[in-house]
C-alpha cells in the first residue's frame, strides 16, 4: 500500500539511500523500519546516504536526529552522508545544526568513519600548536 | 496639431535635411570636446537616423508613438553610458537639434506666430521628452554596469584553494557582509564536494573587523560545512579579533581556531593522516651543479 | 540586450499564478515540486531555490496540521527589474493568538521542532503574517532574484 524506502545490510551495517521525495508518513516509517532492522541485526553502523534529497525541512531534520539517537541507545553509530551544500546552508539557516549528528561527505568515507571511528574533533583543538613544521623525520 | 501641420512639418524636415544636419552638426561641435569617444562618422550616421525616424515620428507612422525614435535613442544612450559619456552629453545630443530646427520653422511660419508658436511648442515638448529618455535609459545602463561589476568582484574576491589532497583553504580579505558571506559560503561548501575535501581552513589574517553578524556568519558556514562531512578550521585571528569575539559574547563553541594559517595547515595535515618533513634540498643541489 | 522598461521599473509585473489545495500530506510534497518548478522556472540560484522550497514545506505542513488544510498561492512576479517568486498560504483553521511568541524558534504546541514560523521567515526575503483566533491564518512569503 505504501513504499518504504529499502533498508540494505552490508555485513555490520545497514545503508540507506533516500531517492525520492520524501513526504513525512515515509520518513516515520523509515524511522520504524531502521530501529526494528537494527536490532534484529545487530548492527553497529548505520549509513544514510541523502545526496539525492533536495530539500531537508525541520521534519526531515528532526528524524534523521531522531534516528541518530534511537541507533546510539541500540548500540549503533549513525552517519549521515552526501547532503548537498544548498541544503546545508538552508538547514543552517532554518536553525537546525544537527549537533551529535554524525556526517560525512560521500558513501565511502562514511564507511570508513564507520569501520574506524575517528579521534574527537576537540582533541585538535588543543593539540599542535607550535609554528615550525615537524622536521624530526627522515633525517635518521 | 493638426495633421496638415505635421505633414508639413514632416516635408519640410525632408527637404531641410542637409542643412539641418550641416547645423546639427556645428551645434554639436559648438558643445566643446565631450568627454565619451565617438568618432564623427559614427555620429553624422546618428544625427541622420534619428532625423529619419524623427519625420517617421512626426508623420505620425507606426501610430504617431515614436517607438522607433525611443529604440534608436535608447540603444544610442546604452551604448554611449557604455563608452563614458555622462549623461548630460547624451542629452545634449538631442537638445542641440532645437535650434537648428527652430531656425527652420522660424522661416517657414514666420507669417503666421499663432501657428509658429504651437509648432514649436509641440515640436519642444516631444524633444525634451526625448532627451529626458535618454538620460533615463542612461542611468538604468550604468546601474546595469554597477550590478554586473558588483558581481564580478563578488566572484573575484572569493577563491577557494587547494591546499594539499583533501585540505582547501579559504582566504578571506575585506569587509564581510551578508550578501559575500553567501557567496564565500557557497563557493567554499560547493569546493568541497568537487574535490572531496574533508578539511577546509577559512583564514581571517585580511579581514580586519570581526563584528557579531561576521562571527555568526562564520560560524554558519563552519556548521553547513559539518552538515556536509567537512570539518572546519578558522585561522589568522588577530589578538584584536580575538578580544572582540570575547566582548561580543560570541560562543565559537567547538570550532578549531589558529592564530596562523600555518599551524591550521598542520593541525588539517594531522586530521588527514598526512605531514610535511624536511629532506635534503634537492633544487639547491642541481642549481649548484 | 538587457530589457529597460523604464515604466515597468516602478511597477510589478506578475507573470503568473496558480492556487494549489493543501489539504494532505501528499500536498505539501506537491506543493514543493511547485515551489522548485516555479522558482527554476524565473532563475532562482539552487541555494535560494532550496531555501523557498524549504519554508514553503514548513507553511505547509504546519497549515495542515494546525490549520486543518488551506491553499497556497503562488505567484511568480517581477519588481524593480528583479524577478522573485511570492507565496500566499491561507487556512480557516484556529488562528494563531500570539504571532510573537509562535515566531520563537523552540516554540511549538505540537510535535514538531518548533523551527516552522521562525525558520520559514528566516529562510525568505519577505515575510508577512496575519492571524485572527478563531478565522485563520495567512502567511505570505517571498524570495527575490
Amino acid at each position: 500500500m505504501m513504499d518504504r524506502i529499502p533498508i540494505l545490510r552490508m555485513g555490520q551495517f545497514l545503508l540507506v539511500t533516500i531517492q525520492v521525495d520524501m513526504h513525512d508518513r515515509l520518513a516515520l516509517a523509515l524511522q520504524d523500519d531502521l530501529t526494528t532492522k537494527i536490532s534484529e541485526t545487530g548492527a553497529t553502523g548505520v549509513l544514510i546516504d541523502i545526496s539525492s534529497l533536495e530539500i531537508v525541512d525541520s521534519f526531515i531534520g528532526r528524524m534523521v536526529a531522531n534516528i541518530s539517537a534511537m541507533s546510539k541507545i541500540l548500540d549503533a553509530q549513525t552517519v549521515i552522508v552526501g547532503m548537498q551544500p544548498a541544503v546545508a546552508i538552508t538547514l543552517v539557516e532554518l536553525g537546525l545544526s544537527l549537533p551529535g549528528v554524525r556526517t560525512a561527505l560521500d558513501v565511502e568515507r562514511g564507511m570508513a568513519l564507520l569501520q574506524n571511528p575517528r579521534v574527537n574533533m576537540t582533541s585538535y583543538a588543543q593539540a599542535g600548536d607550535e609554528e615550525n613544521f615537524d622536521d624530526s623525520d627522515n633525517q635518521n | 496639431m493638426n495633421n496638415d501641420l505635421k505633414a508639413r512639418i514632416a516635408s519640410l524636415l525632408e527637404e531641410q535635411q542637409e542643412m539641418l544636419l550641416s547645423e546639427w552638426a556645428q551645434e554639436l561641435q559648438a558643445q566643446g570636446r565631450q568627454q565619451g569617444a565617438i568618432s564623427d562618422k559614427d555620429l553624422k550616421q546618428q544625427c541622420k537616423e534619428f532625423l529619419t525616424l524623427f519625420r517617421d515620428a512626426v508623420q505620425g507612422e507606426e501610430g504617431g508613438k515614436g517607438e522607433n525614435l525611443r529604440n534608436m535613442l535608447g540603444n544610442l544612450a546604452r551604448s554611449r553610458a557604455e563608452n563614458g559619456f555622462t549623461p548630460t552629453e547624451t542629452a545634449t545630443f538631442v537638445f542641440s537639434f532645437k535650434k537648428p530646427l527652430y531656425t527652420v520653422l522660424h522661416k517657414e511660419f514666420s507669417k503666421d506666430s499663432n501657428t509658429l508658436i504651437e509648432v514649436i511648442w509641440g515640436v519642444n515638448q516631444s524633444l525634451d521628452r526625448l532627451g529626458l529618455y535618454t538620460t533615463e535609459v542612461t542611468q538604468s545602463a550604468r546601474e546595469e554596469v554597477i550590478r554586473r561589476q558588483q558581481q564580478d568582484m563578488l566572484e573575484l574576491s572569493t577563491p577557494v584553494v587547494s591546499l594539499a589532497e583533501g585540505i582547501l583553504a579559504l582566504p578571506l580579505i575585506g569587509t564581510l557582509d551578508s550578501a559575500r558571506t553567501q557567496v564565500v559560503m557557497e563557493s567554499l561548501l560547493q569546493t568541497i564536494v568537487t574535490t572531496g575535501s574533508t578539511v577546509a581552513i577559512i583564514d581571517i589574517t585580511g579581514v580586519p573587523t570581526v563584528d557579531t553578524l561576521v562571527a555568526q556568519h562564520l560560524l554558519k558556514t563552519v556548521t553547513a560545512a559539518r552538515l556536509m562531512g567537512a570539518d572546519c578550521i578558522i585561522s589568522g585571528i588577530r589578538p584584536q579579533i580575538a578580544q572582540t569575539i570575547v566582548h561580543l559574547g560570541v560562543e565559537l563553541g567547538n570550532v578549531i581556531t589558529k592564530a596562523t594559517l600555518a599551524s591550521a595547515f598542520k593541525i588539517a595535515l594531522d586530521m588527514q593522516g598526512m605531514k610535511i618533513s624536511r629532506v635534503a634540498p634537492v633544487g639547491a643541489m642541481t642549481s649548484k651543479a | 540586450m538587457p530589457r529597460l522598461a523604464t515604466k515597468k521599473i516602478l511597477t510589478t509585473v506578475i507573470i503568473k499564478t496558480e492556487t494549489l489545495p493543501v489539504m494532505a500530506e501528499h500536498d505539501v510534497v506537491k506543493a514543493r515540486q511547485m515551489v522548485r518548478q516555479w522558482a527554476s522556472e524565473i532563475g532562482l540560484s539552487l541555494v535560494d531555490q532550496t531555501k523557498i522550497i524549504t519554508a514553503a514545506s514548513e507553511l505547509a505542513r504546519n497549515m495542515v496540521i494546525y490549520g486543518g488544510g488551506g491553499t497556497m498561492e503562488i505567484q511568480s512576479l517581477e519588481q524593480y527589474g528583479r524577478r522573485g517568486v511570492k507565496l500566499v498560504f491561507e487556512d480557516k483553521g484556529p488562528g494563531i493568538a500570539d504571532i510573537t511568541q509562535a515566531l520563537k524558534d523552540g516554540f511549538t504546541t505540537g510535535s514538531g521542532m518548533g523551527l516552522g514560523l521562525g525558520g520559514a521567515k528566516r529562510l525568505s526575503n519577505e515575510f508577512e503574517i496575519e492571524s485572527t483566533p478563531g478565522q485563520g491564518t495567512r502567511i505570505m512569503i517571498a524570495r527575490w532574484k
